[in-house]
C-alpha cells in the first residue's frame, strides 16, 4: 500500500542529495503520490488537524517557556507578565491553554471515528495501539502542563491526581514522595513537571511518526471499510487529500480562533486565577474537562485502589480492542446491531464527562456506577459476543462500487450497500 | 442522501456532547453561598465589546477613592493607567496619580530601605504590608487582591446555560458577580441564619452568607468627576467594569483581532473549498 515513488529528480542539485539521501523521493511517494481511498469523508480530516495541533503547541509552549519561570514563588507571577508585559503574550497564552483542548477535542473525534469505522481491525493493530499510546502521552503532558500556572486548581489537582498512586500497597507512600521529590505538592514537583513537560511533546512527535509510519504501512481505512482493490479506488495525496484535510484545518482553526479570541477562560478554571494555596483548599477539586469521564469512573469504585485500577482499566482496555472486536466487518455502515451500541456507548462517554464534574453524592454516584460498569461491559462482553450473533449487511465489492451504489441510490436508500442490487442478499 | 443527513445528525450530536462535557468544567465552583448573579449589560461584552473609556476612569475613580483603602491591585503598574484600551490617562495623568502614593526601595548606599514616591513603571501598592497585618485589620480575613478577581471570581452557569454561552460568547460573569455582590448586602439576615459577631450578612458571596467585608459602598459616597448620578448601582457597575479591566487589560486588541483573523480564516477556507471541490470533481467519490 505505501506509495512507490516514481520521482525522477530534474534539478541537478536535487539529484545529487537524492542519490546519497533519498529524502525527496519519501516526501514524494509519503505525501504526493501515496494512494488514498477516494471515499474519505470529513471525519478523516482530523488526523490532519491532530498534526497542526502538535506544531501549534510545541511553537507557542516553546516561546512561552521563554518568559516563563518554573518556581513556586514567581510562577504565577510570570504568567501575569506574559499576559500584560509581553508583546502579544496573552495570544501565546491563550493558544496554548486552549489548543490543548482543541488537541483533545480533535483527539476524542479521531478515536471515535476510529471506533466507527473499525480502524483498529486487522492489518492496523499497530496502528491502533500506537494511537492509544498516543492519547496517553498527551494526556500525561496536559496534566503537567496544567500545573505550571502555579494556580489553586494546578496545585490541588497535582495533590489528588499524585495522591492516587498511593493507593498501591505497600510501595504506595514510597512512590508518590519520589513522584512529589519531597513530602507535599511542592517546588521539586513544579520543577520537575516543567521538565517533563517540556519533554514529553517530542516524545509525542516521534510516537505520530511512528503512527504515520504505520499508516504508510497498512494505508488509510476509508467508510466503507473495504481495502482499495485497484487504482480506480484511489486518488493521490495530493492535491486530494491536501485540498480536502486544508479544508478542513481551516474550519478547526475557525471554531479554535473562537475560543481563543472570544472565550478564552471558558475552558479553564476560574480558580486558577488564585494563586496557589496549600492551606486553602477549594470547595470542588476538578480536573480539566478532557480527564473528566475517567475521573467519574476513579469516583464511582467505592474503594480507593479499586478506583484507581478501575480508572487505568478504562484506557488499557483500549489496547486490545483489535482482539475483543471478533466481527470481520469493519465498517459500522455494515453492522446495525453494533451501530446501536457505538451511539450508546458515545451518550455513556458523554455522561461520564459530565458526571465527573459533579459532586460524587447521590444520585450522581448510581449514574456514575451504571456507566461505568456499560462501559466496561461495552468492551469485554458487548463487542465480543456482537461479532458473534450479529448478521452484517452484504459488503460492496469495491470503494468504487460503493461510492457508485451511493449516487445511484438517490434519496431513498437506506444504506450504499443495501442500494447495490449485485450484493442484495 | 439519507446517509448524509444522519452524518450529519451524528455530527452534531456529538458536538453538542462535546460542549456538554466541556461546559460541566466550569460549572463545579461555588455552591457555598446563593443566587447565581442576574446577567448586566456590558459594553466589553460579546465578540464585538469593547472597554468604555469613561466607565474605567469612573471604576478606577471608586476602586482609588474606596476599595483601594483594603484592597492592592499588584499586577497592574501605574503606566497601565495610560495604556490604550484602558482608563486612557494621558502620561501625565498617570505620574500624577502615580505621585499620590508611596513605595519602599533601596537598599541605598548607606544600606537602608527608603520610601519615595511611585513611578509609572511601579506596581500598585497593596495597602497592608503582609497578609498577617491585613488580617489583624479585617477579622482575619485577607482583602484579595484586584488585579484579577474578575476571573477568579465565575460563579457556575449550570446546564444547559453553558452550552448556549458558547455561541452567544458569555466571559461576563466575573463583573455579573461584583456587581451582585455589591448589590448583595442586607441589614438583617432572613429567620433561621447565625452571621458571627464582626461578619455581614450577603445572599450573594460565593463562600457565604457571612462575608468580612461590611457594605463597602453605597448611595452618594463619592461624587464622580464626569458628573454621572454618584448611585450604589452606577458605583458596583463601574467598579465592576474597571476590575474587568484590571484583570484583562488586551481585551481590546483581543477582540479586535479575533474578529479580522476569523474573518481571514472565513475567506481563506472558501478558496480552499472551492479548489478542493475543483479538483474532487474529476473522480466520482
Amino acid at each position: 500500500m505505501s506509495g512507490h515513488s516514481t520521482f525522477q529528480p530534474k534539478n541537478r542539485v536535487v539529484k545529487w542529495i537524492e542519490e546519497r539521501l533519498p529524502v525527496f523521493s519519501l516526501m514524494h511517494g509519503q505525501f504526493i503520490a501515496f494512494p488514498t481511498p477516494k471515499n474519505l469523508n470529513y471525519w478523516w480530516t482530523f488526523g490532519g488537524i491532530l498534526s497542526v495541533m502538535l506544531v501549534v503547541q510545541i511553537v507557542t509552549g516553546i516561546v512561552l517557556v521563554m518568559h516563563y519561570a518554573p518556581s513556586t514563588q514567581i510562577a504565577f507571577g510570570s504568567i501575569e507578565h506574559i499576559m500584560r508585559d509581553v508583546n502579544w503574550g496573552w495570544l501565546l497564552r491563550y493558544l496554548h491553554s486552549n489548543g490543548a483542548s482543541m488537541f483533545f477535542i480533535a483527539v476524542y473525534i479521531h478515536i471515535f471515528r476510529g471506533l466507527y469505522y473499525g480502524s483498529y481491525k486487522s492489518p492496523r493493530e499497530i496502528l491502533w495501539i500506537l494511537g492509544v499510546v498516543i492519547y496517553l502521552v498527551m494526556m500525561a503532558t496536559g496534566f503537567m502542563g496544567y500545573v505550571l500556572p502555579w494556580g489553586q486548581m494546578s496545585f490541588w489537582g497535582a495533590t489528588v491526581i499524585t495522591n492516587l498512586f498511593s493507593a498501591i500497597p505497600l510501595v504506595g507512600e514510597t512512590i508518590v514522595t519520589w513522584l512529589w521529590g519531597g513530602f507535599s505538592v511542592d517546588n521539586p514537583t513544579l520543577n520537575r513537571f516543567f521538565s517533563l513537560h517540556y519533554l514529553l511533546p517530542f516524545v509525542l512527535a516521534a510516537v505520530v511518526g511512528l503512527h504515520v509510519w504505520a499508516l504508510h504501512v497498512v494505508g488509510q481505512n476509508n467508510p466503507a471499510g473495504v481495502e482499495p482493490k485497484s487504482a480506480k479506488d484511489t486518488v493521490p495525496f495530493t492535491p486530494f487529500a491536501t485540498l480536502k484535510d486544508g479544508f478542513g484545518i481551516i474550519v478547526f482553526m475557525i471554531f479554535y480562533a473562537w475560543f481563543v479570541f472570544y472565550l478564552p477562560n471558558y475552558l479553564g478554571h476560574p480558580d486558577n486565577y488564585t494563586l496557589a494555596d496549600p492551606l486553602k483548599t477549594p470547595a470542588h477539586i476538578v480536573p480539566e474537562w478532557y480527564y473528566l469521564p475517567f475521573y467519574a469512573i476513579l469516583r464511582a469504585i467505592p474503594d480507593k485502589l479499586g478506583g484507581v485500577i478501575a480508572m487505568f482499566a478504562a484506557i488499557l482496555v483500549l489496547f486490545f480492542l483489535p482482539w475483543l472486536d471478533t466481527s470481520k466487518v469493519r465498517s459500522t455502515r455494515y453492522r446495525p446491531l453494533y451501530k446501536q451500541f457505538f451511539w450508546v456507548l458515545v451518550v455513556v462517554s458523554v455522561l461520564l464527562g459530565w458526571l465527573g464534574a459533579k459532586p460524587a453524592e447521590g444520585i450522581y454516584v448510581i449514574l456514575a456506577r451504571i456507566c461505568t460498569v456499560y462501559y466496561f461491559a461495552h468492551f469485554l462482553v458487548i463487542l465480543p459476543l456482537l461479532g458473534l450473533i450479529e448478521k452484517p449487511k452484504p459488503l460492496p465489492a469495491s470503494i468504487s462500487e460503493a461510492v457508485l451504489a451511493k449516487h445511484k441510490g438517490g434519496a431513498g436508500a437506506a444504506s450504499a450497500a443495501a442500494s447495490a442490487p449485485e450484493t442484495r442478499g | 442522501m439519507k446517509n448524509r443527513i444522519l452524518s450529519v445528525l451524528g455530527g452534531a450530536l456529538a458536538i453538542a456532547g462535546i460542549t456538554l462535557v466541556l461546559g460541566t468544567s466550569n460549572v463545579a465552583l461555588a455552591s457555598g453561598g446563593g443566587h447565581s448573579p442576574a446577567k448586566q449589560s456590558w459594553s466589553f461584552a460579546g465578540p464585538f465589546g469593547q472597554y468604555d473609556k469613561a466607565q474605567l476612569r469612573r471604576g478606577f475613580q471608586v476602586f482609588k477613592e474606596i476599595c483601594a483603602a483594603c484592597h492592592g491591585m499588584k499586577y497592574v503598574a501605574f503606566r497601565n493607567l495610560a495604556q490604550p484600551g484602558g482608563p486612557e490617562f494621558t502620561e501625565d495623568e498617570a505620574k500624577a496619580i502615580a505621585a499620590e502614593y508611596s513605595v519602599v526601595d533601596g537598599p541605598n548606599a548607606d544600606g537602608e530601605m527608603f520610601d519615595r514616591p511611585a513611578k509609572l513603571s511601579d506596581r500598585w501598592p497593596s495597602p497592608f504590608p503582609n497578609d498577617e497585618s491585613a488580617k489583624v485589620a479585617n477579622n482575619g480575613a485577607v482583602p484579595p487582591d484586584f488585579s484579577l478577581l474578575a476571573k477568579a471570581r465565575a460563579p457556575e452557569r449550570g446546564f444547559p446555560w453553558f452550552v448556549f454561552d458558547i455561541f452567544t460568547t458569555y466571559q461576563e460573569n466575573g463583573p455579573d458577580y461584583i456587581y451582585a455582590l455589591l448589590h448583595g448586602y442586607h441589614d438583617e439576615p432572613p429567620h433561621g441564619i447565625e452571621i458571627p459577631d464582626g461578619l455581614f450578612y450577603n445572599e450573594v458571596f460565593v463562600g457565604g452568607p457571612a462575608i468580612a467585608m461590611v457594605k463597602p459602598i453605597d448611595d452618594g459616597m463619592i461624587e464622580y468627576a464626569d458628573g454621572t448620578e454618584p448611585t450604589l448601582d452606577n458605583y458596583s457597575r463601574d467598579v465592576a467594569a474597571f476590575m474587568m479591566w484590571a484583570a484583562e487589560p488586551s481585551l481590546n486588541t483581543r477582540k479586535r483581532t479575533g474578529t479580522a483573523v476569523i474573518l481571514y480564516l472565513i475567506v481563506l477556507g472558501a478558496l480552499v473549498y472551492l479548489a478542493k471541490r475543483r479538483v474532487w470533481s474529476s473522480v466520482d467519490h
